[in-house]
């Protein structure tokens, strides 16, 4: 059950290594940002603002509202958590949306989290790792088109996301602001501004 | 610090709190209905705003060129299921070869 994720995030993690290679992070900054952040789409995103040169505090900010939804992952998951503090804090950091995909199948399960996020924390650290050395072996990255890979991963982590109406009005929304913020704001500024597209989550249904 | 490790640094430490927040330290109290709502639609917006901004944003300006074909390239991939890899590659040499021409 989880090999078929583990290769699919071995895949996103070289990727990731490959462009954030490309977007000028350097080699050891992204393997580093794999093993503490361990989170795909926050550290594209990342990577991608840095590689835009839209700000420091773009970039962390953006990334930090991406991962806003562990929140309540974390609180729908704590219920079925074992362990004293530290196991807790460490298993919290095993959460992702893969592995608490395959854990909450059939009500919450403790063990396959732990087991499946184990196995895809490595994957993806391996991934970077390679994706790291790989990228530093290719050319000049808007020749290989590297700078269209970007939308191309940010447009499928959305797709994976459009689980309701709400959520796609959301995104026209936030798509909508961004690009009209484009021409009059530094780069970044206008992924921050689109999160306010977010409020229209307040309304009753 | 540079730019990127001070990056690195913040985003993993604010990562590692929010990952912990509802195990550790909310012990599994529910956020207000309304809160959670609005934060469910933060990754769609985020994500939404960043593959416009990715695909069009240039240094302050709108750049229409070549990633916009490699966009296109994409949405084909996605609709005919493609893996995500597959996805991310079909763009990048969509707009390689486009940019050859």
């Amino acid at each position: 059950m989880v090999a078929p994720i583990a290769i699919a995030v071995l895949a996103f993690g070289l990727t990731y290594g490959v462009l954030a290679r490309a977007a000028g992070m350097g080699a050891i900054a992204p393997v580093v940002m794999s093993a503490t952040t361990f989170a795909g789409s926050a550290q594209f995103a990342a990577a991608s603002i840095l590689g835009a040169a839209g700000g420091t505090v773009t970039a962390i900010v953006a990334a930090l509202l991406l991962n806003a939804r562990y929140v309540p992952i974390g609180i729908s998951v704590a219920p079925g958590f074992e362990g004293g503090l530290l196991r807790r804090l460490l298993a919290a950091q095993l959460v992702v949306d893969e592995s608490w995909a395959v854990s909450s199948r059939r009500g919450f399960d403790f063990r396959v989290l732990v087991g499946a996020g184990t196995v895809l924390y490595v994957t993806w650290n391996l991934g970077t790792a390679i994706g790291v050395l790989g990228g530093g072996a290719l050319g000049d990255p808007n020749r290989l088109g590297l700078d269209a890979a970007f939308p191309a991963l940010f447009l499928a982590l959305l797709v994976s996301q459009l689980r309701s109406r709400r959520a796609w009005i959301a995104a026209f929304i936030a798509a909508a602001i961004a690009f009209v913020l484009i021409p009059f704001v530094r780069p970044g500024i206008p992924i921050v501004a689109a999160s306010a597209a977010c409020l229209i989550g307040w309304r009753r249904t | 610090m540079s730019p990127v490790w001070i990056t690195v640094t913040a985003v993993g430490a604010g990562t590692i709190v929010l990952k912990a927040a509802g195990p550790v330290l909310l012990g599994g109290r529910p956020l207000p209905r309304r809160v959670a709502d609005v934060v469910e639609l933060l990754a769609p917006s985020l994500l939404a705003a960043l593959v416009v901004t990715q695909t069009v944003g240039g240094d302050g300006r709108l750049v229409f060129d070549a990633r916009l074909a490699g966009l296109a390239a994409a949405i084909v991939a996605l609709r005919l299921r493609a893996p995500l890899l597959l996805v991310v590659v079909v763009a990048a040499v969509v707009a390689a070869l486009i940019r050859l021409l």
